[in-house]
């Protein structure tokens, strides 16, 4: 094993990360890619691989390049370059095959306004005519909590009814690979925690979710894996709970003596609240230990990327 | 695993859909069905004489607005309706699912010639109960007028498809379309007499199918002894309908090149 040269570690080792990967099935794989609108960089240069069944998030602020990105996967848009599979096809390939890919995914695109003249029932009765495959009908109205709308003409809906149908119609088709543009906006937030639940239940039914969202708390709620992106560059792509290091990020420990806050940083919190105990009789003053909230993690990577390219 | 519907399926979900939304727009069906009525009584009214070989004006203009009604159904509803589908978003939601662009076409054409067949049918009874209008009755007459009507509604429509990708936006459509239609409508003999427009303008619209439509459906519903007042004395019956099959053809291949469901 001495003379092992570079070569063969390398094989080595795509050999093993080949077997880690077989463990989830990939359903979305990009590299490197490019895509530009005159001197705009909207994507600079993405990699991502998206596996069967997660919940995965694109987290980034307005203009970052989420849809973009999103539209290229779903082959809406063309890329200047790099590589995309998504279910073992090209998106952008127009010819024989495309139909067949569309047959497996649902897209809900970004706000619609359809000029739905049609009721909830017959839109989606009408879309499910698309599919090889389609799910039932009267199932999807069920699932998106609009039992009691289905026969409203969709004009007559609020924002938040409007947006269930989006998914009714994403979904009608029973793909296997969901992609969300900015679900929520403009939901308040009971609505925005039922829209939650019917995603999860779908994910839980086995589809691939693949979402972008510019609030926090959604991606937190519902993603088991975030990117977050900015000027088109991938900052980190994690679980929401360990991103920006979280995890072991060190924990704020406040507490009042002498009539000021005390605060003090630390990898060992117990151990600093063990000390003040012996310090302190009874009740520590004021005491708090806090980490670094997503959105303090979040704030912090896309304000070092913006001081970056200023 | 089952495969997906074919394309005519499609087509036809499409084109039942497209009916009953528009049907649902109470305004515009009954607008488009009486309107050509409606003016064919005006100019019914206002123009009572006789052309020439005992042929009225209202015979005259029911051949003008049967015409009419195709290109305003046709070609002005879809190149204004197209780019306000883009814009609201429902062509690029058809995208993203298996939908072949030929059956949302299909879907099109049958939503035209629905809205054809309603309006024509009021044309006709309305002009037989008020205003003397008489239908012909040789069969052959109206193999014929089957004819130019199955070439205009196809080429109505695919040049309407064609000439969606014009205009910038769908607001925008029908500042841009409606004046085409109106000045066409002028220069091919669906207001005026044809043969009494300025020399150049006649010339002009005989590069156009407009006047072709026009002068077919009179062949249909005018008698034989009016083609003499036509421009070359004569009814051109081949010669319309290969004008008409030229244009269709023109049409489908513009706008099955041209398509595009979102605007990139």
């Amino acid at each position: 094993m001495g003379n092992c040269d570079e070569g063969s570690l390398s094989y080595l080792f795509a050999f093993f990360s080949s077997r880690w990967q077989d463990e989830g099935v990939s359903v979305i794989e990009v590299r490197n890619l490019h895509k530009s609108y005159g001197l705009l960089e909207a994507v600079d240069g993405i990699d991502l691989s998206i596996e069967q069944g997660e919940i995965f998030a694109i987290l980034g602020p307005n203009g970052a390049g989420k849809t973009t990105t999103v539209e290229i996967l779903e082959g809406f848009r063309t890329r200047n370059s790099g590589e995309v599979r998504v279910l073992d096809f090209d998106p952008q390939f127009k010819g024989k095959g495309a139909r067949e890919f569309r047959d497996r995914i649902g897209v809900v695109l970004q706000s619609t306004s359809d000029a739905g003249d049609l009721t909830v029932y017959e839109t989606i009765h009408h879309f499910s005519g698309y599919y090889s495959n389609p799910r039932n009908p009267r199932e999807v109205v069920e699932a998106i909590g609009l039992e009691e709308k289905k026969r409203a003409l969709v004009h007559t809906l609020s924002g938040g009814q409007r947006r269930r149908l989006d998914v009714g119609l994403g979904i009608v088709g029973n793909p296997e690979l969901l992609f969300l543009d900015e679900p929520t906006t403009g939901f308040d937030p009971e609505a925005r925690r039922d829209f939650w639940e019917l995603i999860r239940g779908l994910r839980d039914l086995g589809t691939t979710i693949v979402l972008t969202t510019h609030y926090l708390e959604e991606a937190e709620a519902l993603a088991d894996r975030v990117a977050v992106i900015n000027r088109g560059k991938i900052l980190e792509i994690d679980t929401p709970a360990n991103l920006g290091d979280r995890s072991t990020s060190l924990a704020r420990v406040q507490w009042e003596a002498h009539g000021e806050i005390q605060e003090q940083f630390t990898d060992q919190p117990t151990a600093v609240i063990g000390k003040l105990m012996k310090e302190i009789e009874g009740e520590i003053p004021k005491l708090t230990v806090s980490r670094a909230t997503l959105e303090d993690v979040y704030l912090q990577m896309i304000s070092e990327s913006d001081g970056e390219k200023k | 695993m089952k495969s997906l519907p074919n394309t005519w399926t499609m087509g036809w979900r499409r084109g039942m859909i497209e009916i009953r939304q528009f049907s649902r727009q109470k305004e515009s069906v009954v607008f488009t069905t009486l309107f050509p009525v409606i003016l064919m009584a005006i100019f019914g009214s206002v123009f009572t004489g006789e052309i020439s070989h005992g042929v009225k004006f209202s015979q005259y203009f029911l051949a003008g607005m049967i015409a009419s009604g195709l290109i305003n159904s046709g070609f002005q509803q879809l190149a204004i309706n197209i780019p306000m589908e883009r814009d609201d978003g429902s062509l690029k939601r058809l995208r993203g699912t298996p939908i072949p662009a030929t059956s949302y076409f299909i879907g099109k054409t049958i939503l035209v010639f629905a809205s054809i067949f309603v309006q024509v049918a009021f044309l006709l009874l309305g002009g037989v109960l008020f205003f003397g209008i008489h239908l012909p009755s040789s069969p052959h007459k109206w193999l014929i007028f089957a004819l130019i009507m199955f070439l205009g509604i196809g080429g109505s429509t695919s040049l309407g498809v064609a000439f969606s990708n014009v205009p910038k936006s769908g607001r925008g459509a029908s500042a841009v379309v409606i004046p085409i239609v109106i000045i066409l409508q002028f220069f091919s003999g669906v207001f005026f007499v044809f043969t009494q427009l300025p020399h150049w303008m006649q010339q002009f619209a005989s590069v156009l199918p407009l006047k072709w439509l026009c002068q077919g459906i009179r062949s249909v519903f005018l008698p034989d002894a009016f083609a003499q007042s036509e421009v070359t004395h004569s009814w051109e019956t081949s010669r319309t309908l290969l004008v008409l099959t030229i244009w269709l053809i023109l049409g489908l291949v513009i706008s099955i090149r041209t398509f595009k469901w979102n605007r990139e």
